[in-house]
């Protein structure tokens, strides 16, 4: 609990070092975030930017260094301590009770006392749901939520905290432009308020937007400081040693048919799928636009045969799909790959190298040099911050994302990405889709969603826009713009 | 069987249930915790010999209960020592202690066998007995059976009801979130597994203090941490459903009882282990529940929907894997 909600408080970092081993994350970073300001931490994936909030926010012990509030050292150990004092934290990868109701992931950590008052909770909750335009069913296990969804409910718990320092590690990587909107006025009315945020985030356009000043990590130090207005070239340039380039068109003609989807309707997330009609054509890249959860979750897993439809027909390269497998789906070059890294994708625990050794391994003997060597050469082919020897989820979100792309198989025939850039840095972003552009050359197609319009229109051919489980528009990228399709992902097409 | 034999059959199903009663709702607190606690079968058998001892000796059946209580907690913080702080396997202490304990209670317990010893005795409660079927079913025992029946209600309400239980489930799910969110998920273990322990203990003191009076080898306690371990995973962490399989194991034991006598012909073995193989049968229903096509075929039928909720029921997402703070 906040200890005196109104209160202003400054906070002071002061030559702050985290090391994990060798690693060094934080390398004597200074930073002081003043009350009722919105100060941006920006920097590139594996800068450190986490690391230090982990540690502000007391989740992660620092190796060296001070923190100072409102002018007096503070040395503290656990979340709990930190909370007292009044600070808050929305983790980068959600932290939260995947079976436990939304409420009552709402309520743990802000309830005491002797009995749950849910009725005055979920009160609470809903004015804030309001609030701030999020619609999150209070009953549902949070393993339902979309990963943009659990976000929000974060946020809207650690308004209720009534936290006087709010940390938002990445806040926008899973909502919408629209929620984008209405979470930006929220925090800047807090700001009003006197309130200190700290808005960490990789993304340049969110911090021009709503920061008064900004600091920019790189490698584990700040590499500049800079108030409003900004500069966006001096700012690349902090971030990255560079203004990276941008990237390079790369226009080819459609080819054969190779994904049918007939009026296929289906179950799943929150609106499901109906009566959707599609076609891919190969060496196609078709963007799935659309608010969170309206069945573009469900149009991918249906493509990768995860999910079966309850009516329609899929049709893969002409032949038809009825009764198969996700395993026939495999065998004809379909690969998917979802958007929760550390849920579906890679397996918590185990090394860079083991999951190379587990994709590698045929019979009974692991080939651990094998498996190594593969490793150390897609880390350096990917660019990956990280040794072949680190625990998957030591590695910083970026760098995960990189890792889970390093797995693709070399020629698929349908590439099926969710999110693929969430989270990633634009010069990441712009390596990943060049990356992504040479599948084209061996005819596969790429179907990704994204919530980005700004990747949407730089990278894709083609674009399907989602509302409410229902394709509403398919048109062409060079037919539209960012203001066009803003408009038919709210659902006014 | 005449209705008054009905009654007295039941009757013997509700005291006869109460020490696995105690024991499951024990370990489903502590599993709900996150944390598991394998010895219960040694830990009942060892609680059961020392309130006999404890109560022989002193001639005060309180003291007995509160002893066994004791050791009940005493064992579930050896499990704790070894697996919270000096990091070794829960379900490898657990289960070296449940050896241990049970050779414990037979060597300590020798003296014993055999003795008439003080017992609780039983204590109809006013108005309630007088109640016709009910009253003689469920308030004509002695106090622990009424505690038990208490039990179950407090178990809930704690879980489902008030802040302290939410955080004992959040703890169970992710310690790490747990942590994040202001609590000490180390210290919540150890108080669970205590408390849980408490209740094991208990369990043990229902044994010789009640159910079967005394202390002998073998002791009938035996299997008792076995099937009540079983019954936490048929209620699914649920403490009154779990409690409802602590019923339903004492009606077939009872029951064993009765048909041994109505068919001869069948071996009386054949109803002392019916209970287990129905035991594995409703694990795998529960198994069968939690598959998606399952669930969607239930969609449609009413029923079935029902019958699949109630057996529904998930383990605690970090069952067993301790969290450990990230080192310095
Ligand atoms: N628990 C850990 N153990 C070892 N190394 C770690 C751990 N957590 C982070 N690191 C390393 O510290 C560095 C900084 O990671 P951090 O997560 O702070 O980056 P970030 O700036 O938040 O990046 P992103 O934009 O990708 O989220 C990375 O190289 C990462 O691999
Ligand atoms: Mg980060």
């Amino acid at each position: 609990m906040a200890s005196d909600p109104g209160a202003r408080m400054a906070v002071e970092l002061i030559d702050i070092h985290k090391e994990y081993g060798p690693l060094k994350a934080n390398q004597g970073i200074s930073i002081c975030f003043a009350p009722g300001y919105i100060h941006g931490i920006l920097g590139e994936n594996g800068a450190g930017k986490s690391t230090l909030m982990k540690v502000l926010a007391g989740f992660t012990p620092k190796t060296r260094g001070l923190i100072r509030i409102d002018g007096s050292n503070t040395e503290y150990q656990t979340p709990a301590e930190v909370s007292r004092l009044g600070i808050g934290m929305l983790y980068q990868e959600p932290v939260d009770f995947p079976v436990l109701s939304v409420l009552e992931n709402f309520m743990i950590g802000q309830t005491r006392g002797f009995w749950l008052n849910r009725m005055a909770t979920q009160k609470r909750f809903e004015s804030l749901c309001l609030h701030l335009e999020f619609s999150l069913p209070p009953e549902t296990p949070v393993q339902k939520l979309t990963t943009g969804e659990r976000q929000q409910l974060e946020i809207i718990r650690l308004l209720s905290l009534g936290a006087n320092v709010l940390i938002l590690d990445e806040p926008t990587t899973g909502i919408s432009s629209f929620q984008k909107e209405t979470l930006f006025q929220a925090l800047k009315a807090l700001a009003k308020e006197g309130k200190t945020l700290i808005l960490v985030s990789h993304k340049l356009e969110d911090i021009e937007r709503l920061c008064d000043r900004v600091s920019v990590l790189r490698k584990g130090r700040v590499t500049g400081e800079m108030e409003r207005p900004f500069d966006t070239e001096t700012l690349l340039k902090m971030m990255f040693g560079s203004v990276p380039s941008p990237l390079k068109p790369s226009q080819t003609a459609a080819g054969a048919p190779l994904l049918n989807m007939e009026n296929v309707s289906a179950t799943g997330d929150r609106a499901g799928l109906r009566g959707c009609s599609v076609v891919i054509r190969e060496k196609e890249v078709v963007a799935l636009a659309g608010l969170e959860g309206s069945g573009q979750g469900v149009f991918l897993r249906l493509a990768a045969g995860l999910k079966v439809p309850t009516s329609g027909a899929i049709r893969l390269q002409g032949e038809p799909m009825a009764g198969k497998d996700c395993i026939a789906y495999q065998n004809k070059g379909v690969t998917f790959l979802p958007t929760s890294r550390l849920e579906e994708g890679l397996i918590t625990g185990l090394t860079i190298s083991e999951h190379f050794a587990l994709k590698a391994s045929h019979g009974f003997r692991v080939r651990w040099n094998d498996a190594e060597q593969q490793a150390q050469a897609r880390i350096e082919q990917f660019r990956i911050k990280g040794k072949p020897g680190m625990p998957v989820e030591s590695l910083s979100g970026g760098n995960q994302q990189r890792l889970l792309l390093s797995f693709l198989p070399d020629a698929p025939s349908l590439l099926l990405l969710e999110k693929p850039t969430r989270g990633l840095d634009l010069e990441s972003t712009l390596w990943v889709w060049e990356h992504l552009y040479h599948y084209r050359e061996k005819k596969t197609a790429i179907v990704f969603s994204s919530s980005e319009l700004e990747e949407i229109l730089m990278v894709a051919d083609r674009i399907l826009v989602f509302f409410n489980g229902g394709v509403i528009r398919d048109i062409k990228t060079a037919q539209t713009d960012v203001h066009d399709l803003g408009r038919a992902i709210a659902g006014k097409a | 069987m005449s209705g008054l034999e009905w009654i007295l059959l039941l009757s013997g199903v509700v005291s006869g249930a109460t020490p696995i009663l105690l024991a499951t709702l024990g370990e489903t607190l502590t599993e709900k915790a996150g944390f598991v606690n394998l010895s219960l079968d040694g830990t009942v058998l060892l609680s059961a010999m020392v309130a006999f001892m404890v109560a022989f000796e002193t001639q005060n059946a309180i003291l007995g209960f509160l002893a066994a209580c004791l050791v009940g907690a005493l064992v579930a913080a050896v499990v704790v020592l070894f697996s919270l702080w000096l990091g070794q396997s829960q379900v490898a202490v657990g289960f070296v202690l449940t050896l241990t304990t049970r050779d414990l209670a037979y060597f300590l317990g020798n003296p014993y066998t055999r003795l008439h010893g003080p017992q609780f005795s039983t204590f109809p409660i006013p108005f309630l007995s007088d109640i016709p079927v009910l009253g003689p079913i469920f308030f004509h025992h002695n106090w622990m059976v009424y505690a038990g029946l208490a039990l179950i209600g407090f178990c809930w309400a704690y879980i489902y009801r008030t802040p302290m239980g939410l955080r004992l489930r959040a703890v169970g799910e992710s310690p790490k979130a747990s942590f994040a969110r202001g609590d000490n998920p180390a210290k919540l273990q150890w108080v669970y597994a205590l408390a849980g322990g408490v209740l094991v203990g208990a369990a043990g003191a229902a044994f010789s203090l009640c159910v079967k009076p005394g202390w002998g080898r073998p002791q009938g306690a035996e299997g008792t941490g076995w099937i009540a371990l079983a019954l936490v995973i048929f209620g699914g962490w649920h403490p009154v459903r779990a409690a409802a399989g602590a019923y339903l194991f004492s009606l077939l034991q009872v029951l064993g009882i009765y048909f041994q006598g109505w068919i001869p012909s069948v071996p009386a073995q054949v109803f002392q282990v019916a209970p287990f193989p129905l035991m594995i049968l409703t694990l795998l229903i529960i198994a069968y529940a939690r598959k998606t096509a399952t669930q969607e075929a239930a969609r449609r039928r009413l029923w079935m929907k029902s019958f699949l909720d109630f057996f529904s029921g998930t383990a605690p997402s970090a069952l067993g894997k301790p969290y450990r703070l990230e080192s310095f």
